[in-house]
């Protein structure tokens, strides 16, 4: 039987999953879609604006390079501590995803406010500075200083994908390298990294899009002269109830994340909406 | 059925990295428990043999092959290959070959690309990878699936590969870890037909480790019979199979019928249960131990059957026996037993020409004295 002949039966627990999802995602993203072209007038005005008011195109690039760099931070951490998940014992193991989980089961302003502390002048990172002989340095307030709280925010983001690939893969290939006469550190790069790279993706993907889109840590730790693209959309929205053009950054920036996942798609493997891999074998095969 | 050791002697063989002398001294590996993993083996692997490292799990044979491999460090002793000490040589410069039971085919690469591994570590230029790729393609039959990844591969296709893999390079010696041992029947019998004929044509000495004494007697030369991290007995499977030292080296390969005798004189008769049976001086396993503790062993095939005593002839060691079962193997038929006063299990082969035996029945078996061993207990 093929799996042509789908049955209706089959497809009925979707239903409200889909009725639900076409209600809150569809519906008013279309609107958004609509109302961004057709307010105040049938024009493409609001995206043309975006490239020439001198601000959104600031704005998003700052915001690519901070999710950029988060992205990049989180992945030379996560993924030594992803590697060291797979080759500690079980009790160990626990340990460590408990460490990445409890940030997660911490409410999101909790851990914001605590780096307020963590980072304002006064606090304990510039007096560990002082200590260290550099005086003044100022991390509140800055894109440098949000990058840092992001990425402790991302980790796990990054680490979960990771440790679910990284524990797949059978070190028994390792030992098959190195007898057919890699070294070590060949090993790891021609077979373990290739075979670990569609959880890089997943990971990479996941933090990059959540970080294009974070609103709570720039909000409270950056300053408004160094918004991020969600600042913006709030600022427009809340402030300047400027819909149209606020929906059409908005279409902007979940094009820019579609494109993202597409690209993942094609070169790491499968990556699912929650960023868990379903392989990890190249794509082009039956 | 002729077994041919002789053949790596006689015919010779092209490539290179033939011919490597694996020699164990002392080898022990400790990992810190009860007892050590392997507790002093030394053994020599002459050039060109095929030898298998035969045992029950746990009993020190993988890792006696890791060590050689270079997997494990040691804690004491030596190993070499033709001379040199290799102990502190890291794997990936010790040249040898190693065949996994899980195949360890990279995913991520195709047939070609995972053959070509080696040889690509090893700097070689392209048409010689090529070549070469090819060649031993051919060597395993697998020419024309160039292109395929390993998951569209069947089991013994992907062996065949991982094989390929591992003699490509030539490398000093091949080392094959249960290599069979996730196939069906079929599959197996096949794969060591192919194993024992490019070992035929590649030449090169061969490490094999099994639990499967049939596997192990089909392939090897020689076979170390290891047992709780030592070495019981090296022989060929012959040797093995028909002259036994000790009880462990007996009931792992075939069936045995056992009657243990402690610690007894063994000249001419020795007494046991009633019974007294002669002895004859060859058949005494030249092992220490034998004087502490021994037994008497005789192989299923060895043991004729008879009705009563009347029927023994002289010369022959007797015992009384019960028919506990019957089981029907077709070209002959395999009698349970319970022999002796103590009701030792036992086996006997017979055939429908010598007489129909029923369960329940009372027997006498008997067998030459030359056909007994007695080995250490």
């Amino acid at each position: 039987m093929s799996s042509v002949n789908i049955k209706w039966s089959r497809w009925f627990p979707l239903v409200p999953a889909l009725a639900l999802l076409t209600g809150i995602l569809l519906v008013p993203l279309g609107k958004t879609l609509v109302d961004s072209v057709s307010t105040p007038a049938w024009t493409l005005k609001n995206y043309s604006n975006l490239f020439t008011d001198g601000v959104t195109m600031t704005v998003l690039g700052r915001t690519a390079l901070t999710a950029a760099t988060v992205t990049a931070i989180a992945l030379l951490l996560g993924y030594p501590y992803a590697y060291l998940m797979t080759r500690v014992g079980p009790r160990a193991r626990g340990i460590l995803l408990v460490i990445v989980l409890i940030p997660f089961w911490t409410s999101v302003m909790a851990r914001n406010f605590a780096w307020v502390i963590i980072l304002q002048d006064g606090g304990p990172v510039q007096s560990l500075f002082e200590l260290l002989g550099a005086d003044h340095v100022v991390l509140y307030g800055t894109t440098a200083g949000v990058t840092i709280a992001m990425t402790q925010v991302m980790l796990p983001f990054m680490v979960l994908p990771l440790f679910s690939t990284l524990g797949s893969i059978d070190r028994r290939l390792l030992l098959a390298a190195r007898g057919l006469g890699s070294s070590p550190t060949a090993a790891f790069w021609k077979v373990f990294w290739p075979l670990s790279r569609g959880g890089v993706m997943a990971g990479v993907v996941l933090v990059f899009t959540l970080s294009l889109g974070f609103y709570v840590t720039p909000a409270l730790l950056g300053s408004p002269q160094e918004s991020l693209v969600a600042q913006l959309l709030a600022q427009r929205t809340t402030l300047l109830l400027d819909f149209p053009a606020a929906g059409a950054l908005g279409i902007v920036v979940l094009i820019v994340t579609l494109v993202l996942v597409a690209w993942a798609n094609r070169v790491g493997g499968t990556v699912s909406a929650i960023g868990v891999v379903a392989t990890s074998r190249p794509k082009d095969r039956p | 059925m002729t077994r041919e050791t002789t053949v790596k002697a006689t015919e010779p063989s092209s490539g290179t990295g033939l011919g490597t002398e694996i020699r164990l001294a002392g080898v022990t590996k400790d990992y810190g428990l009860a007892s050590p993993a392997v507790d002093d083996i030394s053994l020599t692997i002459e050039p060109g043999e095929f030898m298998t490292l035969l045992g029950p799990s746990g009993s020190g044979k993988t890792t006696t092959l890791n060590l050689v491999a270079g997997f494990e460090t040691l804690t004491a002793g030596t190993i070499s290959l033709n001379g040199a000490d290799v102990g502190n040589v890291p794997p990936h410069r010790r040249n040898l070959g190693m065949l996994f039971q899980n195949y360890a085919l990279f995913p991520h690469m195709s047939v070609a690309q995972n053959v070509a591994y080696p040889l690509r570590e090893r700097k070689a230029g392209k048409e010689e990878i090529a070549r070469k790729v090819a060649d031993v393609l051919e060597l395993v039959q697998l020419t024309g699936r160039d292109g395929d990844y390993p998951s569209q591969l069947s089991g013994g296709q992907q062996q065949r590969v991982a094989l390929a893999r591992a003699i490509v390079f030539e490398p000093k010696a091949l080392l094959l870890d249960e290599p069979l041992g996730a196939l069906d029947r079929n599959l197996r019998s096949a794969l060591q037909v192919e194993i024992r004929r490019i070992h035929r044509e590649v030449g090169s000495t061969f490490v094999f480790v099994t639990h499967d004494q049939e596997e192990a007697m089909n392939l090897s030369d020689r076979i170390a019979l290891f047992n709780n991290g030592h070495i019981e007995q090296i022989g060929t499977p012959q040797q093995l199979y028909t002259e036994p030292e000790t009880l462990f080296t007996a009931r792992f390969l075939g069936d045995s019928n056992v009657f243990e005798l402690g610690q007894a004189a063994l000249d001419e008769k020795v007494a046991q249960d009633g019974e007294s049976w002669i002895v004859e001086p060859g058949t005494v396993a030249a092992h220490p131990g034998v004087r502490a503790s021994s037994a008497i062993v005789v192989r299923p095939e060895d043991v004729e059957v008879a009705g009563s005593r009347d029927a023994v002839p002289s010369g022959a060691n007797a015992v009384r026996a019960t028919v506990r079962d019957v089981e029907y193997m077709g070209s002959y038929r395999t009698l349970l037993l319970a022999m002796g006063a103590g009701g030792l299990p036992g086996r006997a082969r017979t055939s429908a020409l010598r007489g129909e035996y029923a369960i329940g029945d009372t027997v006498v078996i008997w067998w030459w004295p030359r056909a007994q061993r007695i080995v250490a207990a």
